[in-house]
């Protein structure tokens, strides 16, 4: 399980927690999350996620 | 029919395209201010910054008026990819430094009068302001050159914070209660300035403490992104000041305070009284074109590389500025920044012109704008009651 991370407002996705409220199941990987999805603080694209080093 | 409008798309893209150099001859008006009270022998002239942002460009701006077009999708692309747009923003700096260095070396030089050297502080201040717009379009991008110049860029200006809390902060919590740098209906700017310039700097601070928390690591630690922004500063005004005398300090401190009120003033046009909703979540809305005024002045747009196409920019905060583009579902200010900043300068003006566009774009419903919470009763009765009368 990695996250990713937002490089305009470093809002994280965490691939293990997914993202229930918008549909995305906990456990769903990056490449599996939408490509139109976007940043649900700022609104970057997914294209503009970067891979964090895991904790 | 659509593959001729195709072609005025992209021909009006690129129509702007040698235009964009002139951000950085904007960067030049302090020196043709000194250019033309050296000419005349009339030290008024040292004042042609202030005239040209306050007065010739809201002119041109009426004059050449606006242009709505956008590029053509599959255009876009090749038109973000094309380094000539990048080369256009880097090549301000160059022209800010030097004119910085020139600036100081005047001032040092003790050979001014007092009109003279208000005229050039005033018109360093501008350009430091604008110094922010550029460091605001460089600061968005990934690659770490541009990262760098961005800082580079707010060091004469004394704001390294902002390249932080912008992206951390304001553009996660544009048009929300939470956003230091969002005016709120019925807020004049005069009220706002203070609590954007502190609410963004304590921001920008606890940003990165949290960041670095972390990682183990104290708020002092070196690798304090506005720790490091500041000392760029501290080693230029020190290493001018060394150079120049000690008469240099008060005019970069000055122009540096001019340069963050305009930049600010701008914050307060961008997002007046805009709102995002909480979802049933309990999270923000995604921001959307309608949550930021646009402005498609053409003058304005070219000097700011495109900063008013704000709408789009804080929806797709990675679009670069040659690419962004104009939506007919956002909010529309009735001239460029540089009227607008007069505008604000003048609260009751502002109110005017502003307040019923605000309801105009909430369709009458008040409660679904940004409300100033000392004013929202009186707004809302104001124009809950108009919109009964008519």
């Amino acid at each position: 399980m990695k996250k990713w991370q937002c490089i305009v407002c470093g809002f994280e996705y965490d691939e293990a927690a997914g993202m229930p409220d918008e549909g995305i199941e906990p456990g769903t990987k990056w490449d599996d999350v939408p490509d139109d999805w976007t940043c649900p603080d700022c609104g970057a694209p997914k294209a503009d996620f970067e891979m964090m080093e895991v904790d | 029919m659509s593959a001729t409008m195709d072609n005025n798309r992209a021909a009006a893209a690129g129509g702007k395209r040698y235009l964009w150099l002139w951000g950085a001859v904007v960067a030049l008006l302090p020196v043709i201010g000194g250019t033309l009270a050296w000419l005349t022998g009339w030290d008024a002239m040292w004042f042609f910054a202030p005239v040209f942002l306050y007065v010739i460009v809201p002119a041109a701006d009426y004059i050449v008026g606006e242009d709505s077009s956008n590029p053509d999708e599959s255009a876009v692309q090749a038109l973000e990819q094309d380094r000539f747009y990048r080369w256009c923003t880097y090549a301000f700096i160059p022209v800010q430094y030097a004119v910085v260095v020139w600036g100081a070396w005047l001032v040092g030089g003790g050979t001014l009068s007092w009109v003279a050297l208000i005229g050039l502080t005033w018109s360093m201040g501008i350009l430091s302001g604008v110094a922010i717009n550029t460091a605001h379009e460089l600061g968005h991008k990934k690659p770490t050159i541009e990262k760098w110049l961005a800082r580079i860029a707010l060091a004469p200006v004394a704001y390294g914070h902002f390249y932080v809390e912008h992206n951390k902060g304001h553009h996660r919590r544009v048009a929300t209660p939470e956003d230091p740098a969002s005016a709120r209906m019925g807020e004049t700017l005069y009220q706002f300035m203070p609590r954007t310039v502190l609410g963004s700097l304590a921001s920008a601070w606890e940003i990165e403490k949290t960041r670095l928390a972390r990682q183990g690591k104290s708020v002092w630690h070196p690798e304090n992104e506005n720790l490091q922004s500041w000392s760029m500063t501290v080693l230029l005004f020190g290493a001018l000041t060394a150079a120049f005398g000690w008469a240099v300090l008060p005019f970069l401190l000055i122009q540096a305070a001019i340069g963050a009120s305009l930049l600010e003033t701008v914050n307060y046009i961008e997002h007046y009284g805009l709102l995002r909703h909480k979802t049933a979540e309990g999270r923000y809305e995604r921001c959307q074109p309608r949550h930021s005024w646009n402005n498609n002045h053409i003058v304005t747009n070219v000097l700011l590389y495109h900063l008013q196409r704000h709408s789009d920019h804080h929806a797709h905060p990675t679009r670069r500025y040659q690419a962004l583009r104009h939506f007919e579902e956002a909010p529309q200010l009735p001239t460029g920044y540089a009227g607008m900043i007069v505008l604000a300068a003048i609260p009751p003006l502002w109110f005017r012109v502003m307040d019923p566009k605000v309801v105009a774009h909430h369709e009458g419903d008040l409660r679904q704008a940004h409300l100033h919470p000392a004013k929202a009763d009186s707004l809302l009765d104001r124009y809950t009651a108009s919109a009964a009368a008519t």
